[in-house]
């Protein structure tokens, strides 16, 4: 099993985000998303600027993806989305279908992303087919449904030809909407929001009246309210799962790669995680629960 | 310009016949489709009979089978194809790359539309559905602008149907899991989104408290109208401020963009709400009816009048109604 580091999901300024790269490649992390997946007005950093830090990453020995954007509405972000598509330098990851049909088109092979809607073997065959190489499953998924996906001969036929990847640190990502919360959160209409996310480097926590954490808002997108964290779950993937994904936040991401690095690479130990974050998906049961 | 209407019950396909609608959406028992309540969906013997009657009339049936396959459940979502194409459907309402492969080597006569849980919401998807399985149709996610809608119109030959009125989806659908966070059922896998058997009320004080699998949705004073605890339509708190964060309690409405939807081609407009009652599909067919009559004969004279207004926000969540994301304000 390796591990990947999923793209940053929160808008951050670009020097931040370049300051994370330099980190990111001395850290025991396998793969590299990059890009932006969230807002198409979130433009701290170019094309031309991540495939910068891609070339670096990869120069330090990280393969490195990159990360398209999920909810494609304007023809100017499918014109970026072509861009994207056109280089091959790099792997991309698509987040729409847009992606993969257009990637599809060249004869090129992509990641599909959580928010590609593939829940069955027929539909991992199809895409892999197009030129998927490594699948992200949705998150709601859970383990059982990933060992019954794979287990069908159809899967089976191709399982040597893929890659399965499962998001397993970070805050779920959990809804997209063209309403931008965040906006909304600060009483702005999303056409004036000003770019206001680069105030929350890790989204907005939403509370119910009684004051239990919800939901993250994220912009357009609506992510959980509490960490998703898969460490003491790392035995249980073991010879179904190829990559261990993690997504940064603002702090403590580099301790959260050591430890899913050593829980990986060493003996299984028992390892508990914080009684504030969940697991409940990888469990068959509500997301918001802690097995 | 179609107008197509929801049934969940036989009665309910009488009552849109009568009063007006083009076409009717209907599903069958089961989990094939995203609206699975109890007591609601027809039979495949209430299918066939469901088929024989818009026929009859001169209208179409269309069967949604919109949820995700199950790994080890292809055969029952094959079958619900299997079942509508021999009950006599005429148009197949798909989400699933899987099914719609299916249903397209099996039944390539049987008209396909891409449903709108498969959230295209671009040009770039579209034409990935179009040829990868030949679709006729594309529902269009609620989550567009009507500019968004005509740049679309615009630019793709496949015909577009649009949601006009019922309950509004904030977000983009088939890509929102809060129902299975919060529950483990979501429409994608269970065809359920906040699903009833996680609902309790209690009385806290003088409020009335609303609790989804124990999450407190909404708390309701005495002079407040207590609405169902739909996730994305309570009040939480982020900061000081608690509010509606995601979307408040109320419904679709584009009466008003009518005569623009007709003048860009859009080929149906769909009326939300397969889980209401005869007497809602009965007074909402009645209506857009009418402003469809009303518009074909004259798009730029077309106004909407204020008793058709008053009726559908009569049948709204908590009698408001919004253009939802066609308006630009909005989002």
């Amino acid at each position: 099993m390796k591990l990947s580091l999923a793209p940053i999901s929160y808008f951050w300024p670009k020097a931040d985000v370049q300051a994370f790269y330099k980190r990111v490649a001395d850290s025991p992390v396998d793969r590299v998303y990059l890009g932006e997946t969230i807002c198409s007005k979130r433009r701290e950093l170019s094309l031309d600027d991540y495939l910068r830090i891609a070339n670096e990453l990869r120069a330090s020995g990280k393969e490195v993806v990159l990360s398209t954007l999920t909810l494609l509405e304007a023809a100017g972000e499918l014109k970026e989305l072509q861009r994207y598509c056109d280089q091959s330098d790099f792997l991309i990851e698509a987040n729409d279908l847009a992606a993969v049909q257009r990637v599809a088109e060249r004869g090129g092979s992509f990641v599909a992303g959580n928010a590609v809607n593939c829940y069955n073997a027929s539909t991992l065959k199809r895409l892999v087919d197009m030129g998927m190489k490594t699948w992200n499953p949705p998150v709601e998924l859970s383990r059982e449904w990933l060992v019954e996906l794979l287990d069908d001969p159809v899967a089976r036929s191709i399982r040597s030809r893929l890659e399965v990847e499962v998001f397993s640190f970070g805050y779920l990502p959990l809804a997209y909407s063209a309403r931008c919360f965040t906006a909304r959160s600060e009483d702005r209409p999303k056409d004036d929001c000003r770019l206001c996310c680069i105030n929350y480097p890790n989204g907005r926590t939403v509370y119910t009246q009684e004051d239990d954490p919800i939901f993250t808002l994220n912009g357009i997108q609506t992510q959980s309210g509490q960490r998703y964290n898969l460490l003491s779950d790392i035995d249980s993937m073991r010879g179904l799962v190829d990559f261990v994904r993690l997504s940064p936040q603002a702090e403590a991401t580099f301790d959260w790669i050591d430890q899913f690095h050593n829980a990986i690479h060493n003996d299984p130990i028992s390892i508990e995680i914080p009684e504030s974050d969940i697991n409940g998906y990888w469990h068959k049961l509500e997301g918001m629960r802690q097995l | 310009m179609e107008l197509l209407c929801p049934a969940g019950s036989l009665v309910a396909v009488d009552t849109a016949i009568t009063n007006g609608a083009d076409a009717i959406y209907v599903g069958l028992k089961g989990g094939t489709n995203a609206r699975r309540f109890a007591g609601l969906n027809l039979t495949v013997e209430q299918l066939t009979e469901a088929a024989t009657r818009a026929h009859s009339h001169g209208r179409k049936l269309h069967v949604a089978i919109n949820t995700f396959v199950h790994p080890k459940g292809f055969e029952q979502w094959q079958e619900a194809v299997d079942i509508s194409v021999r009950c006599g459907a005429d148009v197949l309402i798909l989400a699933d790359i899987a099914l719609l492969d299916y249903a397209a080597t099996q039944y390539p006569n049987v008209e396909r539309h891409l449903s709108v849980q498969a959230s295209a919401t671009n040009l770039g998807a579209i034409d990935f559905y179009h040829r990868q399985f030949d679709v006729r149709r594309v529902v269009l996610p609620r989550v567009l602008s009507m500019p968004q809608v005509r740049a679309l119109a615009r630019g793709t030959d496949v015909p577009l149907e649009v949601f006009a009125f019922g309950s509004l989806c904030i977000m983009a659908e088939g890509r929102c899991y809060l129902s299975s966070y919060m529950t483990g059922e979501s429409p994608n896998t269970a065809g359920a989104c906040s699903p009833a058997e996680f609902v309790r009320w209690s009385e806290e004080g003088e409020d009335m408290v609303s609790r989804l699998n124990g999450v407190v949705i909404d708390r309701f004073q005495p002079d407040e109208q207590a609405g169902y605890p739909t996730l994305c339509k309570g009040r939480f708190r982020v900061e000081d401020n608690t509010y509606h964060v995601l979307e408040e309690p109320t419904s679709l409405n584009t009466l008003s963009l009518l005569p623009d939807l007709y003048n860009e081609g859009i080929a149906a407009v769909k009326i939300e709400g397969r889980q209401r009652s005869p007497a809602y599909v009965a007074q909402v067919t009645r209506v857009w009816r009418q402003a469809i009559d009303e518009v074909k004969r004259d798009p730029n004279r077309f106004q909407v009048r204020s008793t058709w207004d008053e009726t559908l926000a009569r049948l709204s969540e908590g009698h408001q109604t919004t253009l939802g994301a066609y308006h630009r304000k909005w989002n």
